[in-house]
């Protein structure tokens, strides 16, 4: 790519940026992610009382890694991650068309996979930033009550710093993964709950799916790249252990390369439809 | 490379719905208007221009581009539309600069063409308050600014004068007329014929998604030949003057003008009636002006597009 296209891509993301972060019809996407802090939070405030009360109930650093890597994947990769995407990546066009704006960028001299990938940036800075920072929040409400020795060991001698950086790097992907499907998705659909269901179906039957359908799955390399596995225990609810199960776990470098190719072909059909949008603002 | 903006064949349907159909033009420098009413594909033609639709059917060519080059082709084209929608949260000068770092520009010439095109619209206070708070006439301004910050050879304008006031109408009237001046083309839909007929070197008629006639207005009209040339005569005497106008085989209709110091002449051979009318000035029957009434933009759109056209 040419010095003027890189340009073009920093000056879309500059537009898009502020758009992002600080769009009204997006404020939801900031309490989605700050639910789980939230959480965790509140959790961390009862042990403590709890514990000046004389209560102890001696949940360790292991187990809440457990309930951690659950909650991480349960709500906050299929649902917080999944669903703040859609609400980012579906309007970068999407939201543009509504407010019948996108024609200012359709008449600059820019390519229309140009604009693409500037938007597409400028998504993926926003919701890894902003549900970057809450799993760091989540990660630091649930240390923050054990003690400060627990806390060192953990992190320096029980593997606790690469698990956080697993769990940053997840979440960046996660937000790369969906971003490239809901990106997509907004330049096909005009109406945002379709392309969540089928997609959040298509997600949670990825255990049942074939081993070929299995890895057109975001989940299907995120589930491979989360440091804690949950362990399935026998009384689990068939559904859950279903979820859980990882079946076909692959390697982590092969998971990323796996997101990162996945992603890649999602975002050149997406240059193949961007080239021929047009702008039919009357039919939105 | 051709100066010129050439439809080849161009039609476009919405589905089922005609957009534009059959378009054949070739548009040279100057202001042209597309005159038509509502519905009657000149937006449509707008859009066709500046690929923000796609023709189903022919190509368009821009000053030897296509529309599948933007990176060319809006170097030189610049174009208002009639969307009234701003992105949100920015200054009439953030908006301006903005899109034109999109060119390619480095800061200091985006502050500079930005600057100079508010300035040209007569905006330099509000620049830097937020477009949502501007007037409907400020919006279109900006608008206009945004279309022309980048100096396009090529200005495509949607309705421009809508909500303008008469003061700020006059000036962006002659802000077109220094961009035609200097070889540009200037595409402009308007609804205000009057307007049209002052400003427009050529216009473009349009009904029901087919272009009717274009060209030099007076020619269209010479091309109009079911419609006999109204011609007024002003003279002495009149009556005498009638009669013997009854005796010309092209003259259809004579009657006397409403402060009864002229004629109305109907004919349908404009240039022998005229030719007639040099013997006539010889015989001294005291003739003071010669001129056709019905020649300009209004009457040829009120023939050729008629009734409907003007509702």
């Amino acid at each position: 790519m040419n010095l003027l296209r890189w340009q073009q891509v920093l000056g879309v993301i500059r537009l898009e940026i502020r758009k992002t972060f600080f769009a009204k019809r997006g404020f939801w996407i900031y309490l989605l992610a700050l639910a789980p802090v939230g959480l965790f939070l509140l959790h961390t405030i009862i042990e403590i009382q709890l514990r000046h009360m004389g209560r102890t109930r001696d949940a360790s650093i292991g187990q809440m890694s457990f309930i951690y890597a659950g909650i991480f994947q349960f709500f906050y990769l299929r649902l917080a991650i999944f669903f703040g995407c859609l609400g980012i990546f579906m309007n970068l066009f999407r939201g543009e068309m509504l407010d019948k704006s996108l024609h200012f960028y359709l008449l600059t001299p820019m390519r229309r996979e140009v604009l693409l990938v500037g938007k597409y940036l400028a998504g993926l800075i926003a919701a890894s930033v902003i549900f970057s920072i809450s799993t760091a929040l989540q990660l630091a409400a649930v240390l923050a009550q054990f003690d400060s020795a627990t806390i060192s060991h953990f992190l320096y001698q029980s593997h606790g710093l690469s698990q956080i950086a697993s769990y940053l790097g997840v979440t960046i992907l996660a937000c790369l993964g969906y971003g490239s499907v809901f990106l997509a998705a907004g330049m096909l659909f005009r109406n945002p709950i379709i392309p969540a269901a089928v997609v959040l179906v298509w997600e949670a039957a990825n255990p049942v799916l074939p081993s070929i359908l299995k890895k057109i799955s975001v989940i299907y390399y995120l589930k491979s790249l989360c440091p804690v596995s949950i362990p399935v225990d026998p009384g689990m609810p068939s559904l859950l252990a279903l979820l859980v199960s990882n079946a076909e776990p692959v390697a982590g470098y092969l998971a990323v390369t796996g997101l990162l190719l996945l992603s890649a072909l999602i975002l050149v059909a997406s240059m193949k439809r961007v080239r021929r949008l047009e702008i039919n603002y009357t039919t939105e | 490379m051709s100066d010129r903006i050439i439809f080849d064949n161009v039609s476009k349907f919405y589905g089922d719905v005609l957009g534009v159909n059959r378009v054949n033009l070739s548009i040279p420098p100057g202001i042209t208007s597309l005159v038509g009413p509502n519905g009657s594909g000149k937006t449509t033609l707008m859009n066709l221009m500046t690929g923000l639709i796609r023709p189903t059917r022919g190509s368009i060519q821009i000053l030897g581009m296509t529309i599948d080059d933007p990176e060319n082709l809006f170097r030189v084209v610049g174009y208002s539309s009639q969307f009234d929608s701003f992105p949100k949260g920015l200054s009439g000068y953030e908006f301006i600069y903005s899109y034109l770092l999109l060119y390619g520009f480095d800061r200091a010439q985006a502050d500079e063409f930005a600057w100079r095109a508010i300035d040209r619209v007569g905006l330099r206070e509000a620049a830097q308050r937020k477009v949502g708070g501007y007037s409907k006439g400020m919006r279109q301004r900006i608008r206009l600014a945004q279309a022309i910050a980048h100096n396009p050879r090529v200005l495509i304008l949607d309705e421009p004068l809508n909500g303008l006031d008469p003061l700020v109408r006059a000036e962006t009237i002659a802000l077109f007329r220094s961009f035609a001046g200097e070889g540009c083309h200037v595409i402009l839909s308007s609804h205000v014929l009057h307007e049209v007929d002052i400003i427009s070197d050529q216009v473009i008629l349009m009904s029901a998604g087919y272009v009717v006639a274009e060209g030099n207005i007076q020619s269209v009209r010479n091309e109009i030949q079911d419609q006999p040339m109204q011609i007024l005569i002003r003279c002495k005497q009149p009556s005498e003057l009638a009669a013997r106008f009854f005796e010309e085989d092209d003259v259809v209709e004579v009657r006397l003008h409403h402060d009864r110091a002229g004629l109305l002449v109907k004919t349908t051979n404009p240039t022998r009636f005229y030719r007639s009318m040099n013997h006539l000035a010889r015989t001294g029957v005291g003739l003071e002006s010669v001129a056709p009434v019905d020649d300009d933009v209004n009457s040829v759109y009120e023939y050729l597009i008629g009734e409907e056209g003007s509702r």
